[in-house]
This record gives C-alpha cells, structure tokens and sequence, in this order.
C-alpha cells in the first residue's frame, strides 16, 4: 500500500461520502441507509443554521456550565519538572465528563428531526448518564443498551440513568460488552426506524456520526486555543488526550489540525500490556477493517472475527477507534501512545495527591503518558491534557486493584 | 460460468411457474461435519438455491436465532477458509443448485475483494450478499465478483423508496433480496399483502427476480409469500432447529431437513393450490 498524501488542508475532511483517507464510510445495513442519509441532510443544515447554534451555545453555557476552565497545574509540573502543564476541565462539566457536550448537540437535533424515541449503548455508563441527563431534560424516553457484565460492575452507574428516568436494557449477546451494547442499539434502530434517533457516544459509527460528534465536541478545543492564547499568549506545544473511540480527543485535537507546531498525542489503553490478549489499544495492536458502521482500525483474529477489548477503563474498553484517529495516525499528523492498566492507576493516585483532583480512570491513561511528552516538548513547553472526566465512578475499581476495601 | 447458474435456476422455475424456497443455512454450524451433511441434502429435500452464511463476531442485523448460530460456528472452528471448502466439497455432488454466500464485511476485508472472488469463483460459490455494504460502499466489491462473473446480490427494505431504489439495484444481478420487514432477522413476521406491491416494484426497477426473506418461519407463511415472490428465504426457523436439536439431544441433520421439507413443500404447492382455489 501507498503511504497517504500529507493533506494541505486537514480540516477539509471527511469527504462527501464521510471519508477520512479511507477510514470512515457508511458500513450498515440498507434498512439503515435512508436514516442515515437523513440524518446528514439534517445534520448539514443545523451545521449552519445560527438558531440551532445559538440554542446550543445557550444550554452549553447554562445547563452544562461552560466554558470550562484551563488550569495550570503547578504542582503536577513541578513535579515533572518539565513542561508547563494545563489541564482542561472537561470534568467540571455538568455530569462530571465531555460526553454531555455531544449529548446536547443530538439531542436537539433528534428534536428537530421529529424523533421522538432515544436509544443510546453505554460501556461504563458515563453516555448512558449523560443520555438519560438530557432525555429527562427535555421528556423524552430513552432506552440505554448496556453490556450485562458492564451493568454489573457499574451498579451506581445504572441507577443513575433508572432516577432519570431511562431504561437500561442488560445485553446478554457475544461478549456482553460495549461492542455488543452498540450491536443491539443498532439492532433496535433497525427495527424502530420511524420513530427512533441513535445518540452514538463517540466519533465513531457510520457517516455522519464520526463528524457530527466531532462537532459537537469540538468546543472543547476551541475554548482551549482561546484560553491559552490568554493565559500565554501563544500556542501549546502539545496536547495529550485518551482515546477509547475517541470523542474527547478529536474535540481536543480538531481546531488544532492545521497547527501544525502543535504535536498530538493520543493515548490508548493497554490493559495488561500490547504483548497480552487482553487491551484495547485499537491503532497499537489491530487493524483496519469495518464494525458498526465504519472503517477504521480494530481488534481482530487472522480470520477478521472481533476481539474482546480489556481495560480497566470501562470507557475505554472498546476494540475500535473513531476514524478520523485512524487517518490521523496513517497520515502522521497525531501519535498514538499506550498506557497499561497499572500506570492508569499510579496515574490517577498521583493527580489526586498533587492537585486535588480524582480524574476518571480514563483520563488517567493520558496522564500517564505526561512524563515522555513533557521530556519532548521540553521545559519552555506548554502541554496541554484533557482531562475528559472525574473519578468518583471509579473509586470502587481503584480500591479494589489496590486491594482495599471500602 | 456461475451467474449462469443462478439465471438457468430462475428460468426454470419460471417455467414451471413456481417459487423457489431458499433455505438459509450457517456454515460450520452446530459444526463443520454435521453442516457438511446438511448441506448436501438442501437439494433433494427440496432446496431450489441455497444461502450460506459465513459467521461472525458482530452481526449487527442479525436476531438471536443467527446470533447463536454463529457464535456455535465460531465456536466450533469455522472459518471463511472452511466455509469455502465446504461449498467446494457441495459442488463435487451437485452442479446444478445455486450457492449464495452472506455474511458481514469485516472477514472479507482481511481476505482481499479480489483474491475473495477468485476463491469463491474456484469453490464453485455463484453469489454473494454482504449486509453492512451497501451500495454507497460497493464498488470495490462488486468490481471485483464482476472480474469473475459472480453475482453481487443486495437487499432492498421497506425503507427503500422509489428514489433510492436505482441506486439499490444498479450493479446487482441474478436476484434482488426483499427484506420484508424493518428490522433484525427472525423478529418480526411478514405479510404477503404489505410485500406484494414492493416486490412488484422492486422487480419493475431490477428486471431481476425477487426473493423474500427475513420473518417467514411457518410453511403457511412461506406458502403465502411463494404466491407474491420469485423466491421466498428462511434461515432463522431453520437454525432454530439446530439449537433445538441439541437442546433435546436429536439428530440435527434430521430436524433441519424435515423443516426444509415442510417449507419447501409449501412453496411448492403454493400457486397450484392458488390456481384451484
């Protein structure tokens, strides 16, 4: 294969047909094509409707509480010793992470198109919460596909989404995980075509999802680039995010692709290592091939069936990517890290005890990788990470890998 | 040689003024003998053309029934590599009844679209439906079945209008597969009466003939579809009885062909019972 032309313009994708490079696509079955051409005729005309906008500016800024902040966290750079560190704030939002920012956009769209039924999959419960946040916001009834093994291990989780009014359906189908809470999610829009809007997660799934939630979750990157050139007065040298599909990131990278002085570090889990079976590092230890809906890099067996992804980050257990990472990574313009299960967890230990912040064990696999890019960046440098979510959620998972009981 | 063998079955069976029953079977499942066996019997109890599904991980339009059916696949072992093998051992014993193929995108992908034709064109496979490429995502594919003359089979739903409905057929050949009901396989039930204007109207944008599937279970049913129909497909009722077959511990071979039967019975006789009526 021919290594990719660098493009002059990297904002410019996806193509008309929802392709970056050749990631991306519309892979879903034909009952599904009208929908999905629907929804990016629909999607096309909000992009540039300014009352569409302007309603969605108004419910970020006064239901979700943004802008959010950009921090400089002196004691984590001091501790380093390198770059100056700034941690955007994603975890203030209401909800506790960035997913609600997505949630708000879709769910006004879904309005506007006359839907009138919400489903959404969930790994962790985090976009499964943030669904049933503004379902009950705006009375609509939503239905969460949750893995039945994820249900289990996110008990507080589910009856979050139960007191806002969602109802969370266990999926007992292949590995009962995220995957397969995405397959019956689209199992159920297949059958509830006329009524139903799919509010995926992430930036990933057919055309126009990957752009769409990138959109929504581009404010993010936004208000960083607006915020650092205020508190510095210029450009950050890098930016550091975890990638499970990969929302948080692409909002964080996206008004910066054409930056191109500032370097783009993605970080995928690893579990118990890239040299076990059991992570979720997509870019790291798969390759292309197509599942729910796109093209993009997975794990999978020789013979193309699917992987169980394993992490300790529900969010970030996932054997895909969003394609715009897939084609980020091919085209060079962002690097894609890893980090195990167990820096996860020094990771997030270390944030609480420096700056008084429990991150989500998510956020935690890309501030793990902080000490390499601060070291490449160097001590005049300015790093930014998003710190996607907080972790109050997790506070179980962390105690029982540290063999404490609470 | 291997569209032809589809056309020759559609020109015969019109001939003869009847439907033809397509039964749906998964490869490898409960295993790769015991499909082998089943497989080789399609024809004499009563199969016209025959799908064979090819399992995978995530099949995301799919119901429990074919959920299950690949999971024991895969389980067992299967692989694209035995599925071909095992329609290549078919066609050592019959040269006459039409294969399709259908399964997910993803295994194809590993294999190469090219080099995926040429081993289906040499197992002696006539034609291939994969759910999660439509149209908009075929060409590679169908650029590739047409260097072996193969058929690219696709599906037509009910939310195919008439203005889409161009674009589902440009580029298909042999037949066009009416999915009657919105939804996963195997849920849902058709009715003759809602499918009858869309298979006309599929077959006027096509020339092509018609098959029906997705929530026929019943040899009723089956019967009523093979009045309005040029095919009429059953695949979940007939994995349904492998799962209940070694649920009670009988033979699977045995089950799954008494079932076959019963369908292929009814197709059969359904526009002679019509014309008498």
């Amino acid at each position: 294969m021919n290594a990719p032309l660098t493009p002059n313009d990297y904002t410019a994708y996806p193509d008309a047909a929802g392709r970056f490079g050749d990631y991306g696509g519309r892979y879903v079955p034909e009952t599904l094509m009208p929908l999905v051409h629907d929804l990016d005729a629909a999607y096309s005309a909000a992009k540039v409707d300014p009352a569409f906008q302007g309603e969605l500016k108004s419910f970020l800024k006064h239901y979700v509480g943004r802008p959010s902040p950009l921090y400089f966290a002196e004691r984590l750079t001091k501790h380093y010793g390198g770059a100056k560190i700034y941690l955007k704030r994603e975890e203030l939002n209401h909800t506790g992470a960035h997913k609600i920012n997505n949630c708000m956009g879709q769910i006004l769209l879904a309005m506007k198109m006359g839907k009138t039924r919400i489903i959404a999959e969930t790994g962790a419960g985090q976009h499964g919460v943030a669904t049933a946040t503004v379902c009950a916001r705006f009375g609509l009834p939503c239905v969460v596909y949750m893995g039945a093994v994820d249900v289990e291990r996110q008990k507080a989780n589910v009856f979050r989404m139960n007191l806002l009014g969602a109802k969370v359906e266990p999926v007992t189908s292949g590995s009962a995980t995220l995957k397969d809470a995405m397959n019956e999610a689209l199992r159920d829009w297949v059958t509830n075509v006329h009524d139903t809007y799919y509010l995926i997660g992430s930036a990933a799934g057919p055309h126009p999802y990957p752009v769409m939630v990138r959109d929504f979750q581009a404010v993010i990157g936004i208000e960083t680039k607006q915020q650092v050139l205020e508190m510095e007065g210029r450009l950050p040298d890098a930016l550091v995010a975890c990638v499970g599909g990969g929302s948080n990131a692409i909002g964080l990278f996206h008004p910066f692709l054409n930056d191109e002085s500032v370097k783009l570090f993605g970080v995928e889990a690893s579990g118990d290592g890239l040299d076990t079976d059991r992570h979720a590092a997509a870019i790291n230890g798969g390759r292309p091939g197509v599942l729910h809906g796109n093209k993009t890099y997975l794990l999978q067996d020789k013979d193309g069936q699917i992987n169980e992804a394993h992490s300790i980050s529900a969010g970030l257990d996932y054997p895909g990517i969003g394609p715009e990472h897939s084609w980020l990574h091919d085209v060079g313009r962002a690097k894609y890290l890893t980090c195990t299960d167990a820096e996860a967890l020094a990771a997030f230990q270390l944030l609480a005890e420096l700056e008084g912040i429990l991150p989500a064990i998510e956020s935690a696999h890309a501030l793990a990788r902080l000490p390499e890019i601060c070291a490449e960046v160097g001590k005049d440098g300015i790093v930014v990470l998003n710190l996607s979510g907080r972790g109050d959620k997790d506070v179980e998972t962390v105690a029982a890998h540290l063999g404490r009981q609470i | 040689m291997t569209k032809a063998r589809i056309e020759a079955r559609f020109a015969q069976l019109k001939a003869e003024n009847r439907a033809a029953f397509v039964p749906y079977v998964m490869a490898g499942d409960p295993d790769a003998a015991t499909a082998a066996a089943i497989l080789k019997a399609l024809p004499a109890a009563g199969a016209d053309l025959i799908e064979v599904g090819f399992p995978f991980s995530d099949p995301m339009a799919e119901g429990p029934p074919i959920q299950r059916a690949a999971q024991r696949a895969l389980a067992n072992g299967m692989t694209l590599t035995g599925v071909l093998a095992a329609v290549a051992q078919f066609r050592k014993g019959d040269d006459t009844t039409p294969v399709i193929l259908m399964g997910y995108a993803n295994p194809l992908i590993g294999w190469g679209f090219e080099a995926f034709a040429r081993d289906m064109a040499a197992s002696g496979v006539d034609g291939l439906i994969v759910v999660d490429i439509p149209p908009e995502e075929a060409d590679p594919l169908a650029d590739a079945l047409d260097a072996e003359n193969l058929s690219l089979i696709r599906l037509a739903t009910p939310t195919t209008d008439d203005a889409r409905l161009p674009i589902v057929v440009r580029r298909t050949s042999g037949f066009v597969y009416y999915v009657s009901v919105a939804g996963v396989t195997g849920v849902k039930e058709a009715d003759a009466d809602i499918v009858a204007p869309h298979v006309a109207r599929v077959r006027a944008a096509s020339g092509l003939p018609v098959a029906v599937g997705f929530g026929i279970k019943t040899p009723e049913r089956a019967g009523a579809i093979a009045k309005v129909a040029d095919a009429v497909v059953v695949g979940s009722a007939l994995v349904d009885e492998v799962a209940s077959a070694l649920a009670m511990n009988e033979s699977v071979t045995g089950r799954v062909l008494s079932k076959v039967e019963s369908l292929a019975k009814a197709v059969r006789s359904a526009r002679v019972e019509s014309l008498t009526v």
